[in-house]
């Protein structure tokens, strides 16, 4: 039993250390609350598509500033894509540097640019790695029996 | 955070509302569907205008798969889509004889006030600002079934 309160204790740490360090956003906590019984993944979900949808989006914004002649138009149509998702899940620093990255788009400012792929892509794989750490701390609870609360 | 204007919101009683969300963000489609699902909707989505104008069957086709107006009570879209946008299906709809008194709800990441007023005078019903939060869809839901 006191084992299963480590974790719970652990999990309700590490989640509050993510707040705080801004990774993640109050958004995050609506997405939390969404979950319910007839959709009981459903954060894991969302954020799963959510990382399948960066992949995506960062392969192509890494093409498009890789081209001789660069279609910022292009290129910021993709960082509105990811802004919006990540601002919906509540990725608050990934959301952050994305609107950097638009005015970068706007001014056609490719260092401006390559610098705001490079942190994004940064933002991302420290979130993408910290969330699922979060995911595998809540099966590890609920798989001993515990709870994860909302 | 959201600009509306009053309106009767036409739904037989112990209907459950039927939505259409519009969204070329895979995310924000499932976030919002699931927002709505939680305010008891039914809810269908659609990727872009010429997609949702298609379900309602105003594409000249005249294709209509969801039977004419008294199956959907509202529209809820992003402003920013590739090809049309937001307010271009706003138009189309309130174009429709058989569409135009269905309420439309316009989302954007942007606080842009000539864009907001534009949306509202093309006869939006609200305008709501992304991300979206569980309050935003039960004020709409609750307007609706009022």
């Amino acid at each position: 039993m006191d084992g299963i309160v480590q974790l719970e204790r652990q999990l309700v740490d590490y989640t509050a250390s993510l707040f705080h360090e801004g990774f993640l956003d109050d958004q995050f906590n609506q997405l939390q609350q969404l979950q319910d019984e007839s959709n009981p993944d459903f954060v894991v979900e969302v954020v799963t598509l959510f990382f399948e949808d960066a992949d995506r989006l960062l392969n192509e914004l890494t093409k498009a500033l890789g081209q001789p002649s660069i279609d910022f138009k292009r290129l910021d149509a993709h960082v509105h894509q990811l802004k919006g998702s990540s601002s919906s899940i509540g990725a608050q620093r990934i959301h952050r540097v994305c609107i950097s990255f638009r005015n970068t788009c706007e001014e056609q400012n490719v260092e401006g640019c390559l610098k705001n792929l490079q942190q994004v892509k940064h933002e991302y794989s420290l979130v993408k790695s910290k969330l699922e750490t979060l995911f595998r701390m809540e099966q590890q609870i609920l798989a001993a029996g515990g709870s994860v609360s909302r | 955070m959201a600009a509306s204007s009053s309106s009767n919101w036409v739904m037989e009683s112990g209907d459950v509302p039927h939505v259409l969300a519009v969204d070329d963000n895979l995310i924000d489609r499932k976030l919002v569907e699931k927002l709505l699902r939680n305010s008891s909707c039914k809810v269908t989505t659609a990727e872009n205008g010429p997609r949702a104008l298609e379900l309602l069957g105003l594409t000249s086709g005249g294709q209509n798969n969801m039977n004419g107006r008294s199956k959907v009570n509202m529209i809820i879209t992003d402003y920013c889509m590739p090809g049309m946008t937001g307010y271009e299906l706003l138009k189309k709809i309130k174009e429709s004889s058989v569409m135009k008194e269905v309420p439309v709800v316009i989302m954007s990441s942007e606080n842009i006030p000539t864009r907001i007023n534009k949306c509202l005078e093309e006869g939006a019903q609200m305008f709501i600002l992304k991300p979206l939060k569980q309050s935003d869809v039960r004020k709409l839901t609750c307007q609706l079934m009022n």
